[in-house]
Order: structure tokens, then sequence, then C-alpha cells
């Protein structure tokens, strides 16, 4: 199994990550292995069976609707590179 | 060309719980930036979401009000994008096993038929947090207090085909989300908010055209604008011969424009898969019946109840049933004032103008519906004229006394309905009028005497400093008139 190069840079866009022009051959190989790989599960017949949603066999348990955070914005801002008026700060987006 | 319009919508609806769908972090709206944005809300490393019992309740309660299936294994999905409001890089949300199957809302239109709009699904999920673009140094400034407030995604079948129709369904699904309490219902603070696809098609044909989706629109009135904008552009577009390209729009209420957000080359690839922080939830028969028996009267039933309890007409039954808070006030203040009828014609008229020019909701009116109450009570009993329970109205509303009785004797609105005392009135009157009087005799015309004994009102209501009750003067003055 291959995949395009176009692929690959379209895979990195979503992802947000940088791939310069001379790592795009290494991926198509590396890619394709773990496509290769991925699609040997292919061979199995799933025909008669539910797709998981996990893979524990377990139920989610809910919470009751009760207020038990408190404000803690001083302390999660001391990290954060830039704040203001109590807003984080980040590079200009506009959609 | 004749075209057919094809509307489906997509409704944000906010739901009122205390806390957020995975963490216990509070909703309250309007606190200060980012204090109540938890670990979880923003995506710390190493915490995980547990999901809130009273979003599921609401969901289901929701799902049981608009005759749906209810969905028994609920799976959440990972919706990825990314974008700095969205702190974990994706929006947990529901995909192939929504809580809310299909299910319909019947919507009563203004001709009298009515349409039935088919839900596709609703399902839940978390909103994302708020991104302000004014400039903090050429940086855009965050806050998280919304992120992780629980929503439902409400979906319908493309069976709307008016802008009249669009908005008439969200109107009844605002009514019954209100009704049901899952909702605050305030479209201006964004509980509520409408996406809104229109296609159009040839008249009669079978295939739907292509589509665009109008987003984020907040209030009925925009939406209302926003589909007839839309509707207008897609058919000049085909009747030019062109082609409706698919797309996401954004529409501009105070500009009455729409620009193209995204076109379906550019659409985001989300990548769902099944959320591996969450377990699938099992919603069981004991948590259905509870919902069910959490279920308030809902706006048909209680538009049904108005007619049959109160004697209300049609128009005056939808209108009041159609609110939860304002259907309360009606009841409270029919309970005071006995006269329905009357009771909803004040509650229409100088009520409703009152709270809309001043941009009040029902529950901020400075009266209370016994207040209103005990004010209909002196008007069918004839102890206040119109003009009087205006100024009496007046004083309720700007805090000039809180007690009917009280303003009515303190201001001396008492209309006197004492027959002697009015006749000696109309004759004085009369005897300064002998000329008018005269004409009025010899008019054969019943239009003008009709007009012309309206002059008489006048000094009438001078004479008696506008405490006399029209209705009687008017009865005595025909007497006297020989009319």
């Amino acid at each position: 199994m291959t995949i395009s190069r176009e692929n690959i840079e379209k895979v990195a866009v979503l992802a947000r990550i940088q791939v310069d022009d001379d790592q795009v051959s290494a991926l198509e190989k590396d890619l394709g292995n773990i496509l290769d790989l991925v699609d040997q599960l292919g061979a199995a017949d799933t025909d008669a069976v539910e797709p998981m949603a996990h893979p524990l066999d377990a139920i989610q348990r809910l919470r009751a609707d009760e207020v038990t955070e408190t404000n803690q914005r001083e302390a999660f801002q001391a990290t954060a590179p830039a704040t203001e008026d109590g807003l984080y700060l980040v590079p200009r987006v506009i959609e | 060309m004749q075209w057919d319009i094809v509307i489906g919508l997509e409704i944000h609806v906010q739901l009122a719980t205390q806390t957020k769908i995975f963490s216990g972090t509070s909703t309250a709206y309007g606190a200060e930036p980012n204090t109540q944005a938890s670990a979880v809300d923003l995506a710390m490393p190493g915490t995980l979401p547990v999901p809130n019992e009273n979003a599921f309740r609401y969901a289901l309660m929701f799902g049981l009000a608009v005759n749906a299936e209810i969905g028994r294994r609920s799976v959440f999905e990972r919706k990825n994008y990314f974008y700095p409001d969205l702190p974990k890089g994706y929006q947990t949300t529901q995909l192939d096993k929504p809580i809310v199957g299909p299910g319909y809302v019947d919507v009563d239109l203004a001709n009298g038929e009515t349409k039935r709009v088919r839900i596709h699904h609703a399902h839940l999920e978390e909103d994302a947090g708020k991104s302000l673009h004014e400039d903090y140094h050429g940086m855009t400034g965050i806050d998280l207090n919304r992120a992780g407030t629980p929503l439902i995604e409400v979906v319908t079948e493309p069976d709307m085909n008016s802008a009249e129709e669009a908005v008439a369904f969200a109107r009844k699904l605002h009514s019954i989300v209100t009704s049901l309490g899952i909702c605050d219902g305030d479209m201006s603070q964004g509980s509520m908010r409408f996406d809104v696809n229109i296609s159009l098609k040839p008249k009669g044909s079978d295939t739907l055209g292509t589509r665009t989706e109008t987003k984020n629109l907040n209030s009925f009135r925009f939406m209302e604008q926003a589909i007839a904008h839309e509707v207008e552009r897609q058919m000049d577009i085909l009747e030019d011969g062109g082609k409706i390209e698919q797309e996401t729009r954004l529409y501009n209420g105070d500009r009455d424009e729409s620009r193209s957000m995204r076109t379906k080359e550019e659409a985001n690839d989300y990548r769902y898969f099944p959320c591996p922080d969450l377990l699938p939830i099992e919603i069981d028969d004991s948590f259905i019946e509870d919902a069910r028996a959490r279920l308030p009267e809902l706006p048909d039933a209680r538009k049904a109840r108005f007619k049959g309890q109160y004697g209300l007409n049609d128009y005056d039954a939808s209108l009041l049933s159609s609110d939860a808070k304002l259907a309360s006030f009606f009841e409270e203040a029919a309970a005071h004032g006995k006269d329905a009828k009357l009771t909803a014609n004040w509650i229409q008229g100088e009520f409703s103008a009152r709270l809309k020019a001043e941009e009040k909701t029902v529950t901020e009116s400075p009266i209370s519906g016994a207040q209103l109450g005990d004010l209909v009570v002196r008007i069918a009993d004839n102890t206040l004229s119109s003009a009087g329970a205006k100024k009496v109205f007046e004083a309720l509303w700007t805090g000039n006394g809180d007690n009917v009785d009280a303003i009515i004797d303190a201001k001396g609105l008492k209309q006197v309905s004492d027959t002697g005392a009015l006749e000696a009135m109309v004759d004085e009157v009369l005897a300064g009028m002998p000329d008018q009087v005269a004409q009025f005799q010899n008019e054969e015309d019943p239009k003008k005497r009709k007009k012309m004994l309206g002059g008489f009102m006048g000094p009438l209501m001078k004479a008696s400093k506008g405490q006399g009750n029209p209705k009687l003067f008017n009865e005595i003055l025909l007497k006297k008139l020989g009319g």
C-alpha cells in the first residue's frame, strides 16, 4: 500500500505538523509500511461483528450535577505564556 | 421559473445544567473570564472526563417531548480540529449512536395548518470557549468559561419549505425546551443557535438541489432575514444559468449581507473516532421512566388546557401557552383577575408592549401576575375606566405603589358610577349646549348621530374630572336626548 505525497501533505496540515520536502519520501515509505500492517486486519471476516466503541467491556458511570471545582485561574495562568484581563492570549486567529 | 425552497435546520441548545458535561465546573453565565475553566476543561494532561447525569436526563426529556426513539447505547466520538478556543484539539460529540433518534414536532402555522417537521436525531456534545478578537496587542484573547458546557444539537429533516415555516418550527422548539426547563432559551446569550441548510429545486422536482449552510443565527428575526437573503441569492444564480456551490456561509444581520466561510473543498476533515476516554453509556428503563416522570406540561397540552379551562380562543391560547414563563404569569394573573379573556387582552396588549419597549423578559417585569390580575378585577367591575386602568398600570410599573386599590384611592381614579350624580352632570352639560342638542335631535343618519354623541362626551368627562363612567354617560345621554 502506498500513500501519495499529496495525502502526506494533507495529513501534515490537519495535524499542524511541518513536514519539509526532504522528509516526504521517508514518510511515504514509513507510513506505507504502517498501512500495509493495518491492511492485514482486512483479511479477518468481521461481517457479523458489531463495531467496538471501547476495548473494555464496561459501562460509563455518570456523575451528579453538582459543582465540585473551584476557581484556580491564577494557578493555571501562571504557566501560560501570555494572559491579560483574565484571558489567555494566543496568536491572532480570524476565521 | 418557479422554485421549491427546501430548508433543514441544525439547532444548538445549551442545556441548563449546574455544571459542565464532563467536569464539575459551574456553568453560571457572566463569570469573570476563565474563572470557570478547570483542569478538565483546559485539557490538562492526565485529566479524564466524567459525564454529568443531568445532561443525559435533559437530552432524554427532549427526546421524549419530540416523540423520538431513545438511543439505549450512547457513544461519544472525537471530532478533531484545531482552534484555540478548543483546548483538547477535538470536540467530544456523538456521531453514529446519538442519545435521541428519529422523532417529530408538529408546528401550527399562521394559516391555520399544522406542519409536521421530522427530527433526524439529536446528540449530546460540548460547547467550545470564546475567542475575543479585539486588539490584545495583535493577539486573540481566549475565555474558556463556556468550554465544556453541555449542548444538544438537534438536526431536522429538510421538511420546511419557507422562512415562515422554519421560524415557526424554531419558535416551537424554543417553546418546548424552555417549557421542559432544560434550556433558559436566552438567545441573546447564545443559549440557542441555529444553522440553516437551504437548497432550491425546480417546482415539483424530486431531486434536491445543492445546499448551502448559513451558520450561527441567534435570533428569529435574523433567521428569517438570512433565509430570505439566501433564497434570493440562490435564485439569482440559478436563473442566470449558474451553479450553487456547496459551502458554509456567514450572515451579517446588521448589514443583511452574507459571505462564504468555506467551500466543500476546504471543508474540514474531522477524522471522527470513538473517544477512548469515555465508555459507552447505557440508558436503562428506569432512567427513561425517571425522565418521563419529570416531563412538565408541554406547549401543545397547555394550549389545549387554556382553551378549555379559560375559554380562550385558538389565537390567544397559542400566544399565551408557547412561552412557559408568560404562561405561568397569565395563570397567576387569571387566578386573581377572574376574567380570563380580559386578562389575556391586557397581557398581550399593554403588558407585552411595555416589556418590548423596555427590552425586558417576563421574569424581569416589575409587575407581578397577581397585581395585573387585581387591576383586571377593577376594570371588570367598572371601578376603573380604561384611561384610569392605564394610570394604575403605569404606577405599578414604575414602582409608585404596589397595591391596585391603594393606587386607585391615592390618585382618585375611582370611576363615578352613581347614576344620580351622573344624570345631574348630563343635565348641566346639555343645558349649556342647546344648539348641539337641537342639531342631534334633527339628525336622521345614525352614523352622524353617533359621532355627534361623542361631542358631548368631552365636556362630560371634563365635568366629572375624568371619573365618570363613560358607558353610563352614554346610556344616560341617549335617554335624555331621546336617542
